[in-house]
């Protein structure tokens, strides 16, 4: 099922079913191809429960490239690099268009980080950051890897099986 | 102020590697010394380990600084809840240095980004184990006048071992061809077969553990096969004494040949073998004093040629 959390404007009301998915923003960010069983983790990661500018959450979109696909969109807000590379652990895939004055200006693409503090959880039990106040701290491998080593304890971990903090 | 601490040796240099071998040997010249007189060295073993803490504070005692510490975790207040930053923060207050032994993976390393005095890694859970590494290095240098284009053969818990697996990685300057002997549930694991292959490490799998195997030996590295790792225990059963290194079994080895164990032995190495030119297990442990009295000067940034040149030598 496709539902919004935010209405569209009026004005749009005459356009194709399919551009009505994307309400329009006049500043902010668009972040597109979102697998939707991700979600959550990207609202999570990008802290937007905490956001006071309006946020617009398409979930479950039809995509041609993806068959199902979520959305997002926030207003008056322009992430840092540092915040969109930590998209790069569950959703290496998606896309960031910047909007000025309801024009894309810029689109960005996610990039992995060589390193990631407090997001990823260590899965190795006798880690001393599952067992101890402190945050974790990943090394990312490289592509060819494709693993995150724990700084700690040195586990790696294939970027498929990541679980967040 | 640069963090001194000694976490683990994968990261250490040909060169570094080479350094801490050099002050070994002047240790092993001379091992009692005033070099540390009005230091104070805590040993903080949260997770009990006899042979290693004797080590480490028969280094420390040996060259006059004092020792303070725990030997058991149970009169800690880790029992009590506190953290182990907690632990550190405090004993920092009174020691200069910080041995440290924990059950948690990774601990020595969040205890040297958090200690305002440099911490030594003296085991921590299955991950490093620094100092048993300089002293197996410092024993196979001793043994063949070099670490260079050695046939090392590895035997038995090649999956758990915390000592091969840390050899592996150092000897990595030094273009040995390793030899892996164990069985199926506890072989090397895929991913330092990995590393072997992206440094250009040799290696060869061996099946069969018997005298036409190990014949190329320069060193045997025997690790205890343990009856709790297995998952299966009819296969524990069926492996248990296919490891176990017999006298009858050295007939071919070469001259140069010597037969290491991280110690404890249970078995896996046939007595009688202890009388024999290739055993040097022994030897191995007490070169462990050495290479801990490098470890500490070095932690503590005494140099090479300090030591060199030290006129605090007891004879």
């Amino acid at each position: 099922m496709s539902y919004y959390l935010h209405f569209t404007f009026s004005k749009y009301q005459n356009m194709k079913r399919q551009e009505l998915q994307v309400a329009a923003l006049r500043n902010g960010t668009v972040i597109d191809h979102i697998p939707s069983a991700k979600l959550f983790e990207v609202i999570g990661l990008l802290h937007l429960q905490e956001m006071h500018s309006s946020v617009t959450v398409g979930y479950n979109l039809k995509s041609k490239k993806m068959g199902n696909k979520s959305i997002i969109k926030v207003a008056d807000k322009f992430f840092s690099d540092d915040e969109i590379n930590q998209l790069s652990v569950v959703t290496p895939n998606v896309t960031l268009s910047i909007i000025r004055d309801y024009e894309v200006v810029e689109k960005k693409e996610v990039k992995m980080p060589e390193e990631l503090i407090g997001i990823v959880k260590c899965d190795n039990h006798k880690c001393i950051t599952n067992n101890e106040p402190m945050q974790t701290r990943f090394h990312f491998l490289g592509k060819e890897r494709g693993t995150l080593q724990c700084h700690y304890c040195n586990r790696e971990i294939n970027l498929a099986d990541v679980k967040l903090v | 102020m640069e963090n001194r601490s000694l976490v683990t040796i994968a990261n250490h240099s040909r060169e570094k590697i080479e350094y801490l071998i050099r002050m070994a040997q002047e240790f092993e010249k001379h091992p009692n010394r005033r070099l540390l007189e009005g230091r104070i060295v805590a040993t903080l073993f949260f997770e009990p380990s006899t042979r290693t803490r004797l080590s480490f504070e028969t280094a420390a005692n040996r060259l006059g600084a004092k020792v303070i510490g725990f030997a058991d975790p149970k009169v800690t207040s880790g029992t009590k809840g506190e953290t182990l930053k907690d632990t550190i923060m405090m004993v920092s207050n009174y020691a200069d240095i910080i041995v440290m032994r924990h059950y948690l993976e990774g601990a020595a390393q969040y205890a040297s980004e958090v200690s305002p005095v440099p911490i030594v890694n003296a085991g921590d859970g299955a991950n490093q184990h620094p100092s048993q590494t300089m002293l197996d290095l410092y024993t196979i240098n001793q043994t063949q006048g070099t670490l260079e284009n050695l046939n090392i053969y590895l035997v038995g818990d090649l999956k758990y071992g915390r000592t091969v697996h840390s050899l592996l990685t150092a000897m990595r300057h030094f273009n040995p061809t390793f030899h892996f002997i164990a069985p199926d549930e506890l072989a090397m694991p895929e991913h330092y077969k990995m590393y072997c292959r992206e440094k250009g490490i040799n290696f060869v799998e061996h099946q069969d553990f018997d005298a036409d195997t190990i014949a190329g030996a320069d060193i045997l590295y025997m690790t205890r096969v343990q009856r709790e790792r297995f998952t299966d225990l009819d296969e524990y059963e069926r492996v248990k004494d296919r490891y176990l290194l017999k006298r009858a079994m050295l007939s071919k080895a070469k001259p140069n040949m010597k037969i290491l164990h991280p110690l404890p032995r249970v078995n896996e190495i046939e007595y009688s073998i202890d009388d024999t030119p290739y055993a040097y297990y022994f030897q191995q442990a007490r070169n462990g004093l050495y290479a801990r009295q490098a470890i500490l000067c070095d932690t503590l940034g005494i140099t090479l040629e300090e030591i060199i040149n030290d006129k605090t030598i007891i004879k």
